[in-house]
This record gives structure tokens, sequence and C-alpha cells, in this order.
């Protein structure tokens, strides 16, 4: 009976290896072998296609933390991050309010935010450029119309960023909506009778009694989220600016791909993606505390 | 806010502070279209028309379609997409089931280890695989697009939640049929795990898709662009001057998705929230 019992076990740890066995592969090939990968190169000379590599310890983030371009990159970066977030977060919440707060046209509205998710983003970069165009854009024509003259918006050092801040607002606005959303649906209803006869009259009162500590952990959570989609930008960047006029766009993807795409100094690029790495994990595991904190409120 | 409906000033207010946004938010989109529509001298000059006088929407879109290979960056878009999407279900939905269902040692570190590279963004791994590629002599194909994200952490974690409340008696019934686990894998739990399926499915289409990063680093060959290394293309191709047939190409490149969307609008938002949690 034992023996059988044991033969059983091995048997099903075999096909748990056999079942397992190729993500397992392929999570090393992909993932953890790279990750360990991109730490060491950081720490050597390496350039693709060189012959040898030389380590050279910390050199490269000694060059990286004096060098003009690599400041402006993580300024630019969290610049980036600190106008995005609040601006999409909250008018992602206000949106899912809104739409929450009535019956019509609720489906219309959700579906009009959420267009700007779907869409490929690059698609999309192109034709913000369209309409930024400084004499045949749709904007510069608009604010002509009001006697405003309009900027050279993605040539202009003064414009360049907040300008793609825009575009990654319009973009991400939709998705957090609708995690606000469910968010929102998950509120028991019996919560807002309890506050109506405690006092809550005006629908302030509702939204600061029970809908914001309800939400409070979701709205946590999406912060977190939304930080670390916008660190992640590039995709406007590479195609509408290059990082320019002057350095004023450049940010930490986009550094890290014109070094080691570009200039193939592949060790340093290695010790940009690890300064990349250290802030999206930090967020990560921010993220990790926020999903917890869900769970308890929930 | 629930509990009470609102006055009719309140509705009012609401529709107007809603309809704004909604007019920001359509605003690039219907631009697009009317602009993928007009004639190019009607583009050019410096006045605000919103329909075109001069309907050129054939000549646009023929130039967006044959200027470049149009039509093959879609093929190729739909051949990068369903590939991964097959390899992800196929390399990942076992490991799900082993982790769900399956007794053995190392179990909890394997789990441990998934949920820690949940946290890795691809573009981190990016230089390694690129030199791993060089190396091989697979830049520049098919493979390149495809292999780095045959793994999914994210598609195992997933499908491991949704298998952990598929009740045992299932799979022990299809253990006394004579089943061997491979079998339950594909005949027992795939079926069951459809809905789950179609969620992820969403998310890794409309991922890779609308994927930039990483086709523009290991792709060189206009035969293997993808829509949105295709539309970029297009852009330079052009010196970025002839607006209506690449505003047409730009329609092309998100109708696929946007189209698949307006039509199952309540799927493709469950999908992303549901999905949320990754990035």
């Amino acid at each position: 009976m034992a023996e059988g019992l044991r033969r059983r076990r091995l048997a099903e740890a075999l096909a748990a290896l056999s079942l397992s066995g190729p993500a397992v592969f392929l999570m090393i090939l992909f993932l953890i072998g790279p990750l360990v990968v991109v730490a060491l190169l950081s720490l050597t000379d390496y350039q693709l296609g060189a012959a040898s590599l030389r380590y050279v310890g910390l050199g490269n983030y000694v060059e990286m933390f004096a060098d003009r371009v690599f400041q402006r990159s993580i300024q630019n970066t969290l610049v980036y991050v600190a106008v995005v977030v609040p601006a999409s977060v909250g008018l992602g919440l206000g949106a899912a309010l809104l739409i929450e707060a009535g019956a019509s046209l609720r489906a219309f509205y959700r579906a009009v935010y959420f267009l700007p998710v779907m869409a490929t983003l690059i698609a999309m970069a192109i034709v913000w450029e369209f309409m930024l165009h400084p004499t045949l854009g749709l904007i510069n024509l608009t604010l002509r119309e009001f006697g405003i003259e309009g900027y050279n918006w993605l040539q202009d050092r003064r414009t360049a960023l907040f300008t793609l801040c825009a575009i990654g607002i319009w973009q991400s606005v939709g998705f957090n909506m609708v995690l606000f959303m469910a968010g929102l649906t998950a509120i028991p209803g019996d919560l807002y009778e309890a506050a109506a006869v405690d006092g809550a009259r005006t629908s302030i009162d509702r939204f600061r009694t029970v809908t914001w500590p309800m939400l409070g952990p979701v709205t946590l959570f999406v912060v977190v989220i939304t930080a670390i989609r916008s660190f992640q930008i590039f995709d406007t960047v590479q195609i509408l600016t290059k990082g320019g006029p002057n350095r004023a766009t450049e940010v930490l993807l986009y550094t890290m791909y014109s070094e080691g795409f570009s200039f193939f100094r592949t060790g340093y690029a290695a010790a940009v993606t690890v300064v990349f790495l250290v802030f999206v994990l930090a967020l990560s595991l921010a993220k990790t505390w926020a999903i917890n904190r869900r769970v308890h409120y929930a | 806010m629930r509990g009470r409906p609102l006055g009719p000033v309140g509705a009012l207010l609401r529709h107007a502070v809603l309809m704004t946004g909604a007019l920001l938010m359509v605003t690039p989109f219907a631009w697009m279209i009317l602009t993928s529509l007009k004639p190019q001298a009607e583009i050019l000059v410096a006045e605000l028309h919103f329909l075109p006088t001069r309907w050129a929407a054939v000549e646009n879109y023929t130039m967006a379609m044959t200027r470049v290979p149009m039509l093959r960056f879609l093929v190729n878009g739909v051949v990068v997409t369903s590939a991964i999407f097959v390899l992800q279900v196929v390399v990942n939905l076992p490991c799900a089931y082993a982790l769900a269902k399956l007794r053995f040692r190392g179990r909890g570190v394997l789990f441990a280890v998934i949920l820690l590279c949940l946290l890795i963004p691809h573009h981190a791994t990016a230089i390694p695989i690129y030199i791993l590629f060089y190396q091989m002599g697979i830049l520049d194909t098919y493979s390149a697009l495809v292999l780095p994200f045959t793994i999914s952490v994210f598609g195992i974690f997933l499908m491991r939640q949704f298998f952990m409340t598929v009740p045992n008696d299932l799979i022990d019934a299809a253990r006394v049929d004579g089943l061997g686990e491979f079998g339950i894998v594909w005949r027992i739990m795939l079926p069951t795990a459809i809905p789950a399926l179609i969620a992820f499915g969403i998310f890794s289409v409309v991922a890779h898709w609308n994927d930039y990063f990483w086709p523009l680093i290991v792709v060189g060959s206009h035969e293997l662009y993808t829509p949105p290394l295709g539309v970029a293309f297009f852009r330079l191709n052009d010196q970025g001057t002839e607006y209506g047939p690449l505003m047409a190409a730009a329609t092309i490149v998100i109708l696929p998705l946007v189209g698949a969307f307006l039509l199952a609008q309540r799927r493709f938002i469950e999908g992303i929230t549901f999905t949320g949690m990754k990035n």
C-alpha cells in the first residue's frame, strides 16, 4: 500500500516536471538569465560585436551619473511621471464617478473614453504630430480662431515634454477609468443607505464618507500602475522627438535604446537599464503592498 | 455615486462635462479619419475645414496600401500576435495546471519565483535577449519577434488562479477514466479555462499588436515589419508631408483592434480590467 502511494507520488512529480519544464526553461532563458546578465554587463565595457570585454567595476555608473544627458533623462522621466500620474488618475476617477452617477449614455461614454487605450499608440502619435503641426495642425488652427498664437509644440524646448505628457494622459485616462469603475461597483449599496441614515445628505457627503474611503486602496493601486506605465514612456519620444529638442524630451528608456542599439555601448546601456529597473521594481513592490491592502478592505 | 438619482440640473451638468471629455477623446480619431478623406490640396491650406469638399478617400487609401506593403505588415501583425498567443497557451497552461493541481517538491518555490518574475518589465531584458539572438543568428526573423513572449508568467499566474477553482473531483474522475496528465490538461482543463483564456488572449493580442519597442529593436527588413513599424516607416518614407495617405495608413493600423473593441466592448473592458494587474 505504502509502495503504491509512493509510486503514485513519484508519477505525479514526474508529470509536474514535464508539464512545467518548458515554462521553467523559458523563464530562465528569457527572464531570470537576462536579468542577471544585464546586471553583470553593466560592470563591463562590452560593446555589441566586440571580441572581448573588460571588467570596469562601477565605471559605467560613475560616468552615467556625471553625464549631463543622463541627468536630463532622469529629470525628464520624473517630470513626466509627476505630471501624468496625478492628471491621469484624477481624470480617470472623475470620469468613473460621473459616468456611474447616472444611467443614460453609460456604455457610450465608457467606450469613448476607453478608445485611446486600445488604439495603437504609434499610429495615434503620428496623428497627434499632425494635429500639433505649427501651421497646418488642428490645434494651432483652432487657437488662431480665438486669436491665440500657438507654439511649435513638439519642437519648442518649453513645450515638448508637456506635449508628450498630454498625449500620455489622453491615452491612459480610460484605463484608469475602468479600474475605478470596477472598484465602484464593488462598494456595497447598503453603505450608502447607512450613511444616509447617519445624515449624509449631499453627493459630497456621500463621496467623503463612503466612496472615497472605500476607493482608497484601489486609488493607491491605480496610482502605482500608472506610475510604472509612465516610467516606460518610449514610443512617443522615439517617433516624435528623438529626445529633442536639445534633450528636452530625453527619457530613461530612450537613453537606454539609443546607447544600446544606436551606439552599441552595451555595457553603458545595461547600467541605464539597471537604474530603470530599480525605479520600476520599487514601484512594483509598492504595488504588491497596495494589492494586499486592497484585499484587506474588500 | 449611487444611492440617489441626480436632479435635472445634476444630470445636465454630468452630460456637459462628460461630453466635453468625450469630444477631447475622439478628436484625434475624427481628425485622422477626416484627413484621410481629403485631397492634399485641402490639407495644405492653413484654414479650418472639417469636411472635405472633394473626397479623396480612394486615392489616399490606395496609396496607403500600395506605397508600402501595408497588407504584408498587417499579415505580419496577425501571424506574430497569433503565434505568440498560441505558444503562450502551449507553454504556460500546463505549468499553471501543475502548480494548481499536482503535488511536487519545489512547487512553493516555483510559484514564488513566478510572482517575482511578474515584476520584471520586458524592456529590462531587451539587451541580453538581443545579444542572445545575435549569437544564435536569429535577429531579423519571425522567431525573434515571437520567442521572448512565449513565456508569460502573468499567464501562468492567471490560469493557476483559475484552475484552483476547478473541483478536484473532475480531475479524479478523468484519472479513473484512464486519462493521463497531458490528456487532462488539454481535454479537461483547456475547455474549462476558455473564459480565462479569452480575457488573457485579449490582453495578449492588444499588447503585441501595439508593441513598438521590441520589433523596432530586432527587425530590420521591411518584409518582417509589424503594423506599428509599418506606419512609422510610412511616415518616414513620406518625409511626413503626404498627410492624407499617412492618416489613411494610421486608420488601417488601428482599425482591427478598435473595430473588435467596438463590437465586443464588454469583453474587451473586462479582459483589460481583469488583467489590469500587470503593468
